[in-house]
């Protein structure tokens, strides 16, 4: 019987992809084990194997297909012995559905992925000058861009980590560094991540400026005492003699099934501490002004990324040395009826609940705080003055969260102004499950977020 | 399963067809995973153990009822090989409610009480001092049991591996430390993460004898894990065995595997396969037809296929399940 292959999915996020090319022919035995295609996902380009023995009987994708979504039928695989014919009609109709998207010839291979929709920035107070011309990049690009201009512009700025270098990067955030760079700062480790951040402390205290990769954040729990008792405790044990100006940056929090150990968000972990500077962008503007800083700033700084982010697409201002702030928020939407505030990826949440909640007639304010420590109090005042109602919203857990400080600072110092307690969205007070279902209900929501709203706004 | 214990010098046809089919099970089992996980039924890491099934099947075939073994995430094959169900770890790589932990470990994150296998981590040699501290609560309990601590490669840089090693050697602690030297840590290769020239001598700073076994022998794994397990048992405290093998897959799932050539992995293929050396033993031998190996091959192929029915068909677990386990009953 003729059995149908269907696109991989071959990475933990990837939805569709594109069928570079094919590596057999209509006609040849397949073994298990021999290499059909090279599929190009989000992240890279792989091999695709067969697991069927058989015949290739019939491409039903062909090769220079884009788009080509997880689950679709791609192939049919005939039994020896079988003719192509035995190939139901529906699926040789699938054929014309799926067109090629280069020249016929190959010669334009097609990009890597296609970038998710760019999401309009409707920042009220701008970070860049009036007239200023923006580019399309996707998180992962803007954050190379800001290392390498950094790089460019300071000799002792190096990169080291794992997998950084020959590899590009786990999550390609350092593609084609080591090529502009050399070995020398553009630097793989073996798997050692208490020793590696120790001996980056160490060089920023002899002269660098170090940016230790981790390849995600779960990891840095393995370095957690140099980051904590070396990099942010040495200034002031020193009477500010010396300390550590360094960058400790990776993908932090939930990515998608990759459970318990590989889940977590450390926001509020790192912001409880004095002397590290705290940063969790949202954006990809964000993500390299805000990446430059972190890389000139005196202190060690925690920069905390996002896997689901990385692919995503936004307007990046083109500027010659663009910087944001440490400590300022960004107002992505004013309102009236209340105020969300969020950071990093709990910022997805926040603003497609603004979005749902305008068509109910709700208007929200939407507060990227972007730093967290320090923290830009101000806005948060000046916002809950306006709109005298709060809901925080962000993927850690509940206990001693970015939402519980911000309250009780809320509480303390503009009590007077609110009509309503503060609400504070987080994931559930559990360890991220692996099941489909579960992963779900772990985490927050836009309906969550939508909800707490109508509850501080008693609608 | 693990029904060993005939050492004998001469290797029967049953103990050859007994590793034949134990390494085959790994095999099917995890090409079938890489299908499900190509479907979208598996997510997230998924790290198949394709290559190595000569490393489980030999210490397996030393080990005895009671003896524990912990892992890291490439850990389908250790499940099977110590006698988890694989329908309960086809189903926890999908998710489900009949997967052994529920659905809510997935593919890095299994254990078994019954079978003695102290997970699946997530986290690279953190389950090195983890063994040495299950062989500490054997000993500190007077029980004559081993504990096998596997290990790639990778993680035998990590500081915390050299910390056991030491505390391990001063108490006498009856573990073996079983290196699964498959020459990469994902992208990077031994020689471009250490400059010792093996990583088990390591182990004499400390005191802990070992060797290096060829890890695509089944039949040599054995013999190493029968000698490794003496010197525990005899109360002489820790073993180290490197074993060289080879994943012949990505990392996971989603690696593109660009720093090695194809025919690198060919050859290993063609030349080192442990399961087919044993195929060839088995014929050679006129142990086995190959009618034999076909039928085999095809009981082999229901279970795996079974596994994979199972695994579709269990359900969701139930949405309570989110809050339950995050304590034990006080
Ligand atoms: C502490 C820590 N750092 C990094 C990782 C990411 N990571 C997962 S597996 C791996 C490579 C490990 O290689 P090795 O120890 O040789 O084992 P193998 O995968 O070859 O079985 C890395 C870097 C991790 N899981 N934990
Ligand atoms: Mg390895």
């Amino acid at each position: 019987m003729a059995t149908e292959i269907l696109m991989p999915a071959l990475s933990p996020t990837m939805e569709e992809g594109t069928l570079a090319k094919w590596l057999v022919k209509e006609g040849d035995t397949i073994t298990s084990g021999m290499i059909l295609a090279e599929i190009e996902t989000d992240k890279a380009t792989m091999e695709f194997e067969a697991v069927d023995e058989g015949v290739m009987g019939k491409f039903i994708v062909a090769e220079g297909s884009e788009g080509v979504k997880v689950n679709s039928p791609i192939a049919v695989l005939l039994e020896e012995g079988e003719d192509a014919s035995a190939v139901p009609a529906a699926q040789a109709a699938a054929v014309e559905e799926a067109a090629p998207a280069g020249s016929s010839d190959g010669s334009a291979p097609a990009p890597a992925s296609v970038p998710a929709a760019p999401i309009e920035s409707k920042a009220v107070e701008p970070d860049v000058p009036e007239g200023t011309e923006f580019k399309q990049q996707t998180v992962r690009e803007a954050l190379r861009d800001a290392m390498a201009e950094e790089m460019r512009n300071d000799e002792t700025v190096y990169l080291m980590g794992e997998e950084v270098a020959e590899y590009q990067g786990a999550y390609k955030v350092s593609q084609g560094l080591l090529d502009e760079f050399g070995a020398k700062r553009v630097i793989d480790t073996p798997i050692t991540e208490h020793g590696f951040a120790g001996i980056a402390v160490g060089a920023s205290f002899g002269g660098l400026r170090p940016i230790v990769e981790f390849m995600t954040f779960n990891f840095a729990m393995q370095a957690i005492d140099q980051i904590i008792n070396s990099a942010a405790k040495t200034l002031y044990m020193s009477g500010g003699q010396m300390g550590a100006p360094m960058v400790f940056r990776g993908p932090n929090g939930a990515a998608a099934r990759v459970g318990a150990q590989h889940s977590q968000d450390y926001a509020a972990w790192y912001s409880h501490i004095p002397g590290l500077k705290v940063v969790q962008p949202y954006s990809a503007m964000d993500a390299k002004g805000l990446l430059k800083t972190a890389i000139r700033d005196p202190n060690p700084v925690i920069f905390l990324e996002n896997e689901i982010l990385y692919g995503q697409s936004f307007d990046v201002p083109v500027l010659d040395d663009f910087t944001i702030p440490f400590g300022k928020a960004r107002i992505w939407r004013e309102g009236s009826d209340v105020t969300i505030i969020s950071f990093g990826i709990g910022m997805k949440y926040a603003l497609e609940a603004a979005d749902k909640l305008a068509e109910e007639g709700i208007s929200a304010e939407v507060l990227d705080l972007r730093t967290l420590r320090p923290i830009d109090y101000g806005a948060i005042i000046a916002s809950v003055q306006k709109t005298n109602r709060v809901v925080t919203v962000e993927e850690g857990f509940p206990v001693a969260s970015m939402g519980n400080h911000i309250s009780a600072y809320i509480m303390t110092h503009a009590f007077d102004y609110l009509d309503a307690p503060v609400l504070n969205c987080t994931g559930k007070d559990v360890l991220m499950p692996y099941a489909a279902n579960l992963e779900k209900h772990a985490l927050t929501s836009t309906a969550e977020v939508i909800d707490a709203v109508k509850q501080v706004t008693y609608r | 399963m693990a029904a060993k214990k005939s050492a004998k010098p001469n290797v029967s046809k049953d103990e050859l067809l007994y590793h034949y089919r134990e390494m085959l099970l790994i095999r099917r089992f995890e090409e079938k995973a890489g299908q499900l996980y190509g479907m979208g039924l598996i997510g997230g890491f998924c790290h198949l153990y394709i290559g190595q099934e000569a490393v489980v099947v030999g210490l397996e075939a030393a080990a005895e009822e009671g003896d524990k073994r912990v892992t890291s995430y490439r850990d389908h094959g250790h499940m099977l090989a110590c006698g988890m169900d694989p329908k309960g770890i086809m189903a926890e790589l999908t998710g489900r409610e009949g997967g052994f932990s529920k659905g809510k470990g997935g593919s890095m994150h299994m254990f078994s009480k019954e079978k003695h296998f102290y997970g699946g981590h997530g986290i690279v040699a953190a389950q090195v001092p983890i063994g040495a501290g299950l062989a500490f609560a054997d000993k500190y309990l007077g029980n004559d049991r081993v504990t096998f601590a596997y290990f790639g490669d990778g993680a035998a840089n990590q500081g915390q591996v050299y910390e056991t090693y030491n505390m391990a050697e001063l108490w006498d602690l009856p573990v073996i430390f079983v290196i699964e030297n498959n020459q990469y840590a994902m992208g990077t290769s031994v020689k471009r993460s250490t400059k010792s020239p093996s990583l088990w001598e390591r182990g004499a700073a400390y005191g802990i004898p070992g060797e290096e076994v060829d890890g695509m022998d089944v039949l040599k794994v054995k013999a190493a894990g029968e000698k490794a397990i003496a010197h525990c048992r005899a109360g002489k405290g820790p073993y180290i065995l490197e074993v060289m093998t080879y994943r012949y897959r990505g990392h996971s799932m989603s690696d593109p595997a660009k720093y090695r050539t194809r025919d690198e992995v060919q050859k290993m293929r063609d030349e080192r396969d442990p399961i087919e050396s044993v195929r060839q033993m088995l014929l050679t031998g006129k142990h086995a037809s190959e009618e034999d190996l076909k039928s085999i091959d095809k009981e082999i192929k229901a279970i795996v296929n079974e596994a994979a029915e199972f695994s579709k068909e269990s359900p969701e677990p139930a949405l309570e399940e989110l809050w339950t386990d995050i304590y034990a009953e006080a």
